[in-house]
């Protein structure tokens, strides 16, 4: 069983209450990082720890914190991204829901590493409650000196405050959360200049996704080394992973990086198989916006290894048999699940999150979804796949934000590997609409020469 | 200075210039074209995606190419830095894909368009778009809104630049226009059809690179290429305001004024509301000769290159000079 991190002591009656959380040993990072380290030497520990960014492009957090400019007399800001709105991810949210002391610890030694006097938490507008527990977390940690003029006698004032969004899956994006939090409509900004130099306000600002900011907590207790040592090659730590779709046991699992996809997928500790019995026909491992796989390409990579939940293994192939870690919204479909259906639906759902600034993207997804609609209802063509190739190759890499391309990958992937199942969209449209194509060949072994001629 | 290659042609710029500006520095083919960049605006650019260029040496000191193909109007040039434009056959595939995204919600109903010969898409669409249409839905469609008495917004052909926007937020004090909504129906708003009443709201027709904004007054009053535009200025009493138009005339009418424009359709100068909508008369004006239209352009079409001067011509003695001169040019070419 891998150790926990993050969710060590989820299950302890009363965890979201100071008290509890203080009895269990919270706060303690504060007050390490505070007396006995200096801003540099905190991001110094995170620098070794490896951490990666957990909100999707998986970017080293110690890094991102190192290029914060720091010029004189300018105020900085961290800012954490709650936006959690990728189809698939709800880690965020259960981590704010059951133990919101650990957020608001880690944003506490994260602001004092990067000398924020004011820092922000950007929770969706759909998570009202979890806004309301983050706002009395916050009182709480108030009371007890956490928070506000002169931390800990150490001279170091910060204010945390949670600004609710308006519920746009674009501000989930670092710039476009910047742009909402200042009040204006929330359009992704051109970059550069990036938040580090210029952010919120102006001034120099680092977004975090709420659990790089949570992680940060265990790298302080116990150095960044020991975190280190979690995971598998570049992918350290642990990470959490929000299971879905047709699982025995759905839910958010922290995970050391490196676990084996089948220890994941089928032991009891985690998802526990398949429900009904049923057999898995393809996956989305990181969130909507990653492409999508079938099983045995999966389960597998192309070189017939064993996959491993990540950052590595899962890219392993590149977009041509490989997928990415993403957020860690991890979809199984099983054997009855429509892949044409479910495309046009994420397709759907992105071209009604587009912001509609730049136009590969506003334009590029409604026709996406247009065309995906049409496939689904059995009014399809055959040359709609090629077209859907062609557009979504359009959109990627030409958009302002990688909004675009989480547009585009989701359909690319699902017609390289699916497309005998979209073809029978179209031959058998009547068919089509009543009944599913089913697992076909999914879940056969790979067949390595046979992929090769 | 920096030195910038753009498609193999060296120059040298200041730094803090954009890739856009440095090609237009060299001029010719190798600019790129841009929908929505708008050199007077602060701000504007990088949403249209068609000044996509693709940087094949970062800079002198990080030679790395750029990962992706990058805007060139809100890309500063590095030292040393290398950039393909149409040399690049990715640059023109992403340029093709993005001028067909910019159509597919855009009616081709040009020939009962007022923007059609002065229109940037249209241009766009012809240098780079395919003759056929691969989009099989119906188009967005809005009905026609009035932003005051002179101004009418028809949003079914907005291609969602923001210029329009941008003029409203620095040319003009008072900010009553936006976006409204997002993705593939946003929308140019003026809050609920507000009237826009501003000294230089007018403004926003000349910046509208289609005919999304249009000007009431001249509105399918005449085909541009049927009128024949002069250069005038006269002495404005706005303090903002210098005077200095474009007159298009019909036979013996001003039809329209519009703020001069240079060759990438941007405005030299903003002008106000009276001298665009009110000074419709010559004798508002002092003409100063015939405008320099491109011979690329459907206005030049029947320009002064006609023996029998215009009506307009005839009394003043600065147009027939320049016309007779303009006549030899053109008669000898």
């Amino acid at each position: 069983m891998g150790r926990k991190l993050l969710l060590e002591h989820i299950n302890v009656p009363g965890i979201n209450t100071y008290d509890v959380y203080r009895s269990k040993g919270g706060y303690t990072a504060v007050e390490k990082a505070m007396k006995t380290l200096t801003p540099e030497e905190i991001v110094e520990e995170v620098k070794k720890s490896g951490l990666r960014g957990r909100g999707g492009a998986g970017f080293p957090t110690g890094m991102k914190w190192s290029f914060l400019a720091k010029p004189e007399g300018v105020a900085r800001y961290l800012v954490c991204n709650a936006d959690e709105s990728e189809p698939g991810t709800f880690k965020d949210r259960y981590l704010m829901t059951y133990i919101p002391h650990l957020l608001i610890e880690g944003m506490i030694v994260a602001s004092f590493a990067l000398g924020a006097n004011t820092s922000y938490i950007y929770v969706r507008g759909e998570m009202m409650p979890q806004i309301r527990i983050l706002e009395r977390a916050i009182a709480e940690a108030k009371n007890a000196g956490f928070l506000g003029k002169n931390i800990l006698g150490t001279g170091y004032d910060l204010e945390l405050y949670v600004q609710p969004g308006g519920g746009a899956y674009i501000c989930g994006e670092e710039t476009a959360l910047l742009e909402s939090l200042e009040g204006k409509r929330g359009n992704p900004r051109i970059k550069p200049p990036f938040p580090a130099i210029a952010g919120l306000y102006g001034c120099p600002t680092v977004v975090n996704n709420v659990e790089s900011i949570a992680a940060v907590v265990p790298i302080i207790n116990d150095g960044g080394d020991e975190y280190a040592k979690l995971g598998i090659g570049r992918s350290t730590g642990t990470k959490l992973i929000s299971a879905g779709g047709n699982l025995k046991k759905p839910g958010v699992y922290e995970i050391d990086l490196g676990l084996p996809v089948e220890e994941f997928l089928y032991s009891d500790e985690y998802c526990g198989g398949i429900a009904n019995g049923k057999r898995l026909k393809a996956v989305v491992a990181g969130g909507s916006s990653v492409p999508i796989l079938p099983a045995n390409l999966f389960m597998k990579t192309i070189n017939n290894e064993p996959r491993l939940m990540s950052y590595e293994s899962l890219a392993d192939g590149g977009f041509v048999s490989g997928t990415m870690m993403g957020s860690g919204g991890f979809i199984a479909y099983d054997e009855d699940q429509c892949i044409v259906r479910n495309t046009w639906n994420f397709a759907r759902f992105y071209s009604h999150e587009s912001c509609g600034q730049c136009s590969p993207c506003r334009e590029g997804t409604g026709w996406m979804e247009k065309v995906l609609h049409r496939l689904e209802n059995g009014h399809g063509k055959m040359s709609d796949m090629d077209l859907l190739v062609d557009v979504s190759k359009k959109i990627e890499g030409n958009t302002i934000c990688p909004l675009g391309d989480a547009a585009a990958w989701p359909v690319a992937s699902a017609i390289r590997h699916f497309r005998d199942e979209f073809e029978w969209h179209v031959t058998n449209a009547a068919t089509a609409v009543r009944r599913n194509y089913g697992i076909a060949h999914y879940a056969d072994p790979l067949i390595i020469a046979e992929k090769a001629g | 200075m920096f030195k910038v290659t753009i498609d193999g042609i060296p120059v040298e710029v200041e730094p803090g210039t954009s890739i856009l500006n440095a090609a237009r520095q060299i001029g010719g083919d190798i600019v790129p074209p841009a929908m929505c960049y708008y050199s007077k605006l602060e701000g504007s650019g990088g949403k249209c995606r068609t000044c996509l260029v693709q940087v094949s040496k970062g800079s002198e000191k990080d030679p790395r190419p750029m990962p992706k193909l990058v805007a060139s109007c809100r890309t500063t040039v590095m030292d040393g830095m290398e950039v393909k434009n149409i040399t690049s056959p990715e640059v023109i595939e992403a340029r093709k894909g993005v001028v067909e995204m910019l159509l597919i919600n855009h009616p081709l109903d040009c020939p009962v368009c007022d923007q059609a010969g002065e229109c940037h898409l249209q241009d766009l669409g012809f240098e780079h778009g395919s003759a056929k249409t691969r989009y099989e839905f119906d188009r967005r469609k809005f009905e026609r809104i009035d932003i005051g008495d002179k101004i009418q917004l028809h949003m079914t052909r907005c291609i969602l630049c923001y210029r329009c926007v941008f003029t409203a937020d620095q040319i003009t004090d008072r900010r009553v226009h936006g976006i409204l909504n997002r993705g593939d129906h946003s929308e140019i708003s003026t809050y609920i059809q507000q009237a826009v009443d501003n000294d230089f709201s007018g403004n926003v027709i000349d910046v509208c690179p289609v005919g999304a904004l249009t000007d009431k007054t001249f509105r399918f009053k005449n085909r541009v290429w049927f009128t024949k535009p002069v250069e005038a200025h006269r002495d404005c009493d706005h303090e903002k305001c210098n005077g200095k138009v474009t007159l298009w005339y019909k036979g013996e009418d001003v039809i329209r004024v519009t703020a001069r424009k240079d060759v990438y359709g941007e405005v030299e100068e903003f002008i106000c509301n009276t001298c665009r909508f009110d000074k419709k008369k010559t004798a508002d004006w002092v003409i100063e000769g015939p405008r320099k239209v491109s011979n690329q352009s459907v206005i030049s079409s029947n320009h002064y290159d006609t023996l029998k001067p215009l009506p307009v011509v005839k009394t003043n003695p600065l147009l027939q000079e320049a016309n007779k001169d303009q006549f030899e040019r053109e008669t000898r070419l």
